[in-house]
């Protein structure tokens, strides 16, 4: 209880006077504030614009230029696009290859989303309400977070020896007599890149939900079960409620991940399972840039439709 | 031993920028450029790991004189900057079937072949696709169609020998299949044994679109299913058939995997996940150098070759470009030729890289002879003992095998959707 009253408050009062400024036109306060408030905000901005929205943009242009092996003219063409979507109207109902890789890549994001989402809950759910003390929850809270020190590309392939053929799983359960035959489909398979998105993603799931859950005023809990509400109730309706940002957050992380992946799933798909990212990445290594940078463009539509989807159940800047 | 070097390099570059500094001022005040003169030079060296080592860079330092700077990245990377950023290296290795997409950008400028002391001396395999006199096999993108500019600025080859060359060779080898032949536990004859159902869920392929494609149509002509005009420059329809052929065996389980990096390969035959695969010889190499069986078949259809070279940037002048061709000089002049042979490669002067090996080695690598001593790699790994012989052979009997060469298809736009087709099946 202690530990969620400040975080709490801190937080909270920035939001609202900002909430404030936006209403009143910040008049109120003294004049300079306006042109200064732009010029804190200028080198963000700058570094923003320099680094995001000038390398969209090119990408966004590029996307419409036709190219030939060694070279890109700018003259503009939807041929790239058209390309992206080869026969994927006409030759249904056999999916062509943007559907057929982008139904992979959902497939992934949806389980993995889904899987994540509980664990990471579950975990940060534990951490907040079932850990006393402070120097606990922080001791744990870095246990799950320490890892993410490593590179990522190492703890995915720790994997590999447990789960190839002559791999730890493997030589287990066949010394258990459950197997005969070494089982093929842990690894360089859908299970084995599902086991280390799920691995290597649900601490981003953990943390934003932690954050949210610390910030609840453990008094709501309180009175919910003096009004006599059971475990199951108060989870329904006070936790999962006031937890709502972590969960969009989380999720945002989680899925922007899995869709813009290439290496995850190249190492532990053996580089038989499709994804948007590996095309793109095969296409910029033979010089089609502007193909590239159409598959980008796609890329990123799907991805902001998906976050804007999110958004419509839950307003993140609300509850910042 | 990368260690080691890392302390001397990085107070090598402080002083010479200390240097650097010092002089700008003098020239300021005295206004010598002379002073230039006794700057060392560095060079920066734009390639894929495989020929930057080291020790050739402490050895050309110790030679010549001159730095060497690594800018180590992949092939497909070696390419994109060639096109991208061409003032981002002094010296590139690049590969010749890279060529008919990198020379129309003119950023690569031909190589005077009257500054390249032994340009007469370079294999005549990669000159004239000729051996003892003999051809070669051309399928693809052979060196020879590309090894010569028709002037210094220009973007198309000749036909004819002129005195401006593409590339200067580093490396070039015949590559094959690699196998377990612990867990085969046969012999292994023919390309078309990479899609046997014997192999279900044990086979590799190299996931570079223009590559594997190659190895896949030796595999698909040797089974007798496609007989290819030019593996190396197939038609819409063949690559139509191949990628049809190769998705079919993908969807019934042959593949374990695909691999892009040369390490993926290493520890995909190391760990027995798989028992054939497309593999490269220093690949068979490593996973040999870990005490576990790995052959690299000579196959009845013949070898996939390929070669790299070097190049210079169409921006480089003055007394850095005095110094690359006095490096690629160094290079063809025997010690670096002689030090990546030991790592399974061929040079490309042969004469000055036989006086820089022992004569047991020369036997070994070049004559096909079996080993008189232990065979040792540049680091001192041991590769093979007293008695072994080279897979495939001597030098003249594994080159004039060469089938096809690695290759840009004209219908390269079309193989890559195929390709993607196929990795998304």
């Amino acid at each position: 209880m202690l530990q969620a009253g400040p975080p709490r408050s801190g937080a909270a009062a920035p939001g609202a006077f900002v909430e404030r400024v936006r209403k009143r036109g910040g008049a109120r306060k003294a004049a300079p504030s306006r042109s200064t408030a732009y010029w804190q905000a200028s080198p963000m901005a700058v570094v923003f614009f320099i680094f995001f929205v000038l390398p969209l943009v090119v990408t966004l242009v590029v996307s419409f230029w036709r190219y030939s092996e060694y070279a890109i003219i700018p003259a503009f063409t939807l041929h790239n696009y058209a390309a992206v979507f080869d026969k994927c109207v006409s030759g249904l109902p056999k999916l062509c290859t943007t559907f057929s890789t982008y139904l992979s890549t959902l497939k992934f994001c949806l389980i993995v989303w889904a899987v994540t989402l509980a664990l990471g809950f579950t975990i940060a759910y534990f951490l907040a309400f079932h850990i006393r003390t402070l120097t606990m929850q922080l001791v744990l809270a870095l246990v799950c977070i320490i890892p993410f020190w490593t590179s990522d590309v190492i703890r995915m392939i720790s994997w590999i020896p447990l789960f190839g053929r002559n791999g730890l799983v493997n030589k287990a359960l066949l010394g258990l007599g459950v197997v005969s035959q070494p089982v093929e489909w842990l690894l360089y398979s859908s299970f084995a890149v599902t086991v280390a998105f799920v691995h290597l993603l649900t601490a981003f799931m953990i943390v934003p939900i932690l954050n949210s859950m610390l910030r609840i005023d453990k008094s709501l809990i309180e009175a919910a079960r003096d009004g006599g509400a059971s475990g199951w109730q108060v989870l329904r309706h006070v936790v999962i409620p006031l937890s709502k940002t972590g969960i969009a957050i989380g999720s945002i992380f989680v899925i922007t991940m899995v869709m813009g992946d290439f290496v995850t799933i190249g190492v532990m798909g053996g580089q038989e399972i499709a994804s948007v990212g590996k095309e793109i990445n095969v296409e910029t290594g033979f010089l089609q840039f502007p193909i590239a940078a159409a598959n980008a463009v796609i890329l990123l539509c799907v991805v902001l439709a998906i976050i804007y989807g999110l958004t419509r159940f839950i307003d993140i800047r609300k509850e910042l | 031993m990368t260690n080691k070097r890392s302390g001397p390099t990085r107070r090598k570059v402080l002083q010479s920028s200390a240097a650097l500094v010092a002089l700008a001022g003098t020239e300021a005040i005295t206004g010598f450029p002379a002073v230039h003169a006794a700057e060392p030079v560095t060079l920066r060296y734009l390639g894929t790991a495989v020929n930057q080592s080291t020790d050739i860079a402490k050895k050309v330092k110790e030679d010549i004189g001159i730095t060497i700077e690594y800018v180590p990245v992949t092939t497909d990377v070696v390419a994109k900057r060639i096109i991208t950023q061409p003032n981002s290296f002094d010296l590139v290795d690049s590969e010749y079937f890279s060529l008919p997409n990198l020379v129309p950008s003119g950023n690569l400028v031909g190589m005077d072949a009257k500054k390249i002391k032994l340009a007469d001396e370079i294999t005549t395999v990669l000159s004239k696709g000729v051996i003892d006199g003999k051809a070669i096999g051309n399928q693809g993108t052979a060196p020879f169609k590309v090894f010569y500019l028709e002037g210094k600025h220009s973007k198309k080859f000749s036909k004819t020998p002129t005195e401006w060359l593409t590339l200067i060779p580093t490396t070039y080898n015949a590559d094959s299949l690699g196998i377990r032949p612990d867990l085969i536990g046969r012999p292994i004859k023919h390309w078309s044994e990479l899609l046997n159902p014997e192999f279900k869920g044990k086979a590799g392929l190299i996931n570079v679109p223009s590559i594997g494609i190659m190895d896949a149509a030796m595999a698909i002509e040797s089974a007798g299913q496609i007989k290819y005009g030019d593996k190396g420059n197939q038609t819409k329809a063949e690559i139509d058939k191949t990628v049809d052929i190769l998705t079919k065996a993908k969807k019934s389980g042959q593949f374990r995997a695909f691999w892009t990096d040369f390490n993926e390969s290493v520890n995909l035959m190391a760990s027995g996940e798989v028992v054939i695969q497309s593999m490269w010889s220093p690949a068979v190499t490593a996973v040999r150098s870990k005490g576990i069986k790995c052959d690299y078949v000579a196959l009845a259809e013949g070898y996939r070759g390929w070669c790299s070279g070097f190049a210079l940037p169409r921006t480089l002048s003055g007394k850095k470009q005095d110094a690359a061709y006095e490096f690629i000089n160094w290079f063809l002049s025997g010690w670096a030729g002689a030090y990546l042979s030991r790592q399974g490669y061929y040079s490309a002067v042969l004469a000055t890289t036989k006086k820089f090996l022992k004569p047991y080695e020369w036997a070994y690598w070049y004559e096909g002879k079996p080993a008189t001593e232990d065979i040792h790699a540049p680091n001192g790994t041991l590769i093979e003992k007293v008695g072994a012989v080279r897979d495939g052979g001597s030098y003249d009997t594994r080159m004039s095998r060469i089938a096809c060469w690695n290759s840009v298809m004209d219908e390269n736009e079309y193989l890559i959707t195929k390709w993607n087709q196929f990795i998304a099946a």
